[in-house]
């Protein structure tokens, strides 16, 4: 072997030991944390983040996506120091070891989003049943659809959407962009929308609890923040329900 | 007459402007020759309709000029013959005839250039020789009444292009329209052409038999296209005074002072001497070999000197003088191997 | 063999890139739980997507054929204004992500969109989601190979009295025909794996959107054994029609 083909070969061991190597610092007090939450969350988290940091000096980074996904990932050894979904089942797969218990911090529930203007004139979960209403719904896979199911069945009403949605953000795009004239989708993402869409009461909405876990020391801090007073203000200015 | 082409096209490409103006008969073929960048492919071009031109062409007595390419009864060749790859030989030839009759004809055409066994073959296994042959065959069978030929012979190798030179000699001597022959080589001008139209920068320089282009080319490039030196000079006091140095004696010389000539000296009349000669040649002048190169069986000396001259030799006299590069020696030509072409 | 030797440290960079590449699809295929590949893959819900799949993946193959090859042609061979910015927005939706290209569809050919074709949540969207991604792989090879012909042939064919459009389908198209076929097999394979853009624009609706990759995103949330068949059979769809469409090139060469 010639001395630069050794070099080579060291170089991509080097590289693969770089990559293998493990991001979590479990000696001295870190001063960035690392949250894997559900996507609904967005918002709301971001300001979460800002008051906490203001409060404990500790950073905090997001990984956004669907709770699946984040599940997925965690179960795969992706690096989190604390994890938020959107349903308690969801949470219940994760096989990783959690080092603080599952709380409680928020809850949801569903609303009818009409196109701006509402031109098919939706009163009610009944009119979703309409023909001549183009629905869109989250697929049954992620809770949002699983709840708009419910919502729906307790409502003795059934729909024909027109696309399932891969998550709930996807529904609340096509009825702003006006493509579906309805959706459902959790109050707070309504919320988010403000005028571009318009809402109709679900009033069979299952309730949607959101729970977080601490996977390490360094998460519980984040965690507690979102149960105490000044968290709760923040969840409630986004439209969350308090945990009861 | 209707039968005459005539021609008097002008055409650009950038800023580059060719004007030919030339009448062509019947059966006339034509060498187009001239130095690189003398615009002959241009030429060619603008005759086919491939680029714009203003001015008159009218081919058997029609005129042609606004007509696309396809209408205007010319047949292009272009350099190495440009024949489709993805077609077989039958199937190029048969592409510009219509209708049943088609490929028949098709097959009769490569069986008249005597390959009509190659139809079948895709161009990629035939030989620069049967390519050229086919694409001959692909511009005739359309029975243009002007043919053009972009250097059909320059691609190939010697035994080729004997081959097939004497296929073109055969086809265009039976043709009955205007050959336009685009060539660097006097053999081609010599055996195939009955006609030359010299061009440079654009412009005719010289349009006359071939008889005419040997004896009395008009630019030293033609001159030396025809195995000459070529001399532009002016007679002063009974002698040609060589723009580029140097005096020639001619037997024959035009009458006063003053008069633009160019003189022509046929290389082999050019001999080489290892010291002063002493014979009758009226010009003798010290020179410098500076380059040989064998042609044809005979040395070609490039002579330095006042003037600088090309030098047909024998192998045998370029061994007994014991030629070199940067061996000196003189430079003899008889008053009566000088031609004076008066310009 | 007077072959040279290459260069060893060539040779392991190059085999760490083909590690790089194939290890992802080794470990899928060594997740792929064979036995119960038959019966996973004959569920009403996966056989739908997958005929879905190859219904959109081939109408998007035609119609990037039907717009894009004139296209490479007009790029290649036609002088005009604004040409450079046509071929940088041609080769956009390689660089684009597609849910954005999703997102600009809707924009464009919603129901509220510039053109309001209102093709959302129709086969014809997924089509064309498909498509927009599908296309820049196919003009790029397409006018590469126009690039590459001499442009004497076309005037060859216009003295033998060929017109431009004979032209074009005599000449011109049988001469980047191996082009073409390279071009088909990168957009069709694009085509068939494409999801950002079809979820986006089309929506996700099985029998009508709901092309396979769809179908393995949201199958994976709840059943990942499903999900990593039925990625498997895109892979090996894909795998087949590639290797297949090299040897056609090699021997077309």
């Amino acid at each position: 072997m010639s001395r630069r083909a050794l070099g080579t070969a060291v170089a991509v061991a080097a590289l693969l030991t770089a990559c293998g190597g493990n991001s979590n610092n479990t000696g001295s007090k870190p001063r960035t944390i690392t949250v894997f939450a559900a996507a609904s969350l967005t918002n709301a988290f971001a300001a979460e983040a800002a008051a906490y940091t203001k409060q404990s000096g500790v950073h905090v980074r997001f990984s956004f996506a669907g709770s699946q996904d984040l599940v997925a990932q965690l179960n795969q050894g992706a690096p989190a120091d604390a994890v938020a979904t959107a349903d308690t089942a969801t949470l219940g797969k994760l096989t990783v070891h959690l080092s603080g218990a599952t709380t409680l911090f928020a809850r949801n529930r569903l609303v009818i989003v009409t196109a701006p203007g509402n031109p098919k004139h939706i009163r009610s979960a009944a009119d979703l049943a309409k023909p001549s209403v183009v629905v869109v719904l989250a697929a049954p896979t992620v809770p949002a659809g699983k709840y708009a199911v419910k919502a729906l069945q307790a409502a003795h009403v059934t729909v024909h959407p027109k696309s399932l949605e891969d998550n709930v953000r996807g529904v609340l795009t096509k009825v702003e962009l006006g493509e579906a004239d309805a959706g459902i989708v959790y109050v707070t993402d309504a919320q988010s929308a403000g005028a571009k869409v318009g809402t109709v009461a679900l009033p069979t909405s299952p309730i949607a609890t959101y729970p977080a876990a601490a996977v390490d020391a360094a998460g519980q801090g984040f965690v507690d923040f979102l149960t105490s007073p000044a968290g709760q203000a923040i969840l409630a200015r986004f439209g969350f329900l308090p945990p009861r | 007459m209707t039968n005459v082409t005539t021609i008097d096209l002008r055409a650009s490409v950038g800023t580059f402007t060719v004007h030919v103006a030339a009448e062509c008969k019947p059966g006339d073929v034509v060498a187009v020759v001239g130095p690189n960048g003398a615009g002959k492919s241009t030429f060619l071009r603008a005759l086919a309709g491939l680029i714009p031109a203003t001015g008159t062409l009218t081919v058997g007595g029609v005129d042609v000029l606004d007509r696309p390419p396809a209408r205007r009864h010319v047949g292009w060749v272009p350099q190495d013959g440009a024949l489709f790859p993805h077609l077989t030989a039958l199937d190029n030839v048969a592409f510009g005839l219509r209708g049943r009759q088609g490929r028949p004809a098709a097959q009769r055409w490569l069986d008249r250039l005597g390959i009509g066994d190659l139809a079948h073959r895709r161009p990629a296994a035939l030989s620069g020789g049967q390519a050229q042959k086919v694409a001959l065959a692909r511009a005739l069978a359309r029975e243009p009444r002007v043919l053009l030929l972009d250097e059909p012979l320059a691609a190939l190798d010697v035994e080729a292009r004997t081959d097939v030179r004497r296929s073109l000699r055969a086809h265009l001597g039976d043709f009955d329209g205007v050959t336009m022959l685009v060539t660097h080589d006097p053999v081609d001008v010599m055996t195939l052409a009955s006609r030359v139209l010299a061009l440079d920068a654009g412009a005719v320089v010289q349009d006359s038999t071939v008889t005419g282009v040997t004896t009395a080319p008009r630019t030293p490039w033609l001159a030396a296209l025809m195995g000459s030196n070529g001399f532009y000079a002016r007679t002063a006091a009974g002698a040609l005074a060589l723009d580029g140095g140097g005096v020639l004696v001619a037997a024959d010389m035009p009458a006063g002072d003053g008069v633009d000539v160019l003189a022509v000296v046929p290389a082999h009349a050019v001999a080489v001497h290892r010291g002063r000669p002493e014979g009758s040649a009226r010009n003798v002048w010290p020179a410098t070999v500076r380059d040989l190169a064998v042609v044809g069986g005979r040395v070609r000396v490039t002579l330095g000197g006042a003037p600088t001259v090309l030098a047909d030799v024998t192998t045998a006299a370029a061994a007994d003088l014991g030629l070199a590069e940067g061996v000196d020696v003189w430079a003899s030509v008889k008053a009566t191997e000088v031609t004076v072409v008066v310009l | 063999m007077t072959r040279t030797r290459p260069p060893l440290s060539l040779t392991t960079a190059a085999v760490a890139g083909a590690a790089f590449l194939l290890l992802p699809l080794v470990s899928l295929a060594d997740r792929t739980p064979w036995h119960s590949l038959p019966h996973l893959l004959t569920t009403t819900s996966a056989v739908t997507a997958l005929r879905l799949s190859l219904e959109c993946s081939l109408g998007a193959l035609a119609l990037s054929l039907v717009v894009g090859v004139p296209l490479a042609w007009l790029l290649a061979r036609v002088d005009f204004r604004g040409k450079s910015v046509l071929r940088a927005a041609v080769t956009l939706p390689l660089v684009l992500p597609p849910v954005v290209g999703g997102v600009a569809l809707l924009l464009a050919f919603g129901r509220h969109g510039v053109i309001p074709l209102s093709l959302a949540f129709t086969t014809w969207g997924a089509i064309l989601a498909e498509a927009f991604v599908a296309l820049p792989f196919l003009v790029l090879a397409v006018e590469g190979a126009l690039l590459g012909i001499d442009e004497r042939y076309d005037d060859v064919a216009a003295t033998l009295g060929s017109g431009t459009t004979r032209t074009f389908f005599r000449v011109t198209l049988p001469m980047v025909l191996p082009a073409l076929a390279a071009g088909s097999a990168l957009a069709w394979a694009r085509a068939l794996g494409e999801f950002g853009a079809t979820i986006t624009f089309a929506g996700n609706l099985p029998g009508s959107t709901q092309t396979l990759p769809l179908d393995v995103y949201l199958t994976l949330q709840n059943d990942p054994d499903a999900a990593v068949a039925l990625s498997t059979l895109l892979l090996a769809l894909s795998l087949v029609v590639l290797v297949a469409m090299r040897s056609r090139w090699r021997l077309t060469r």
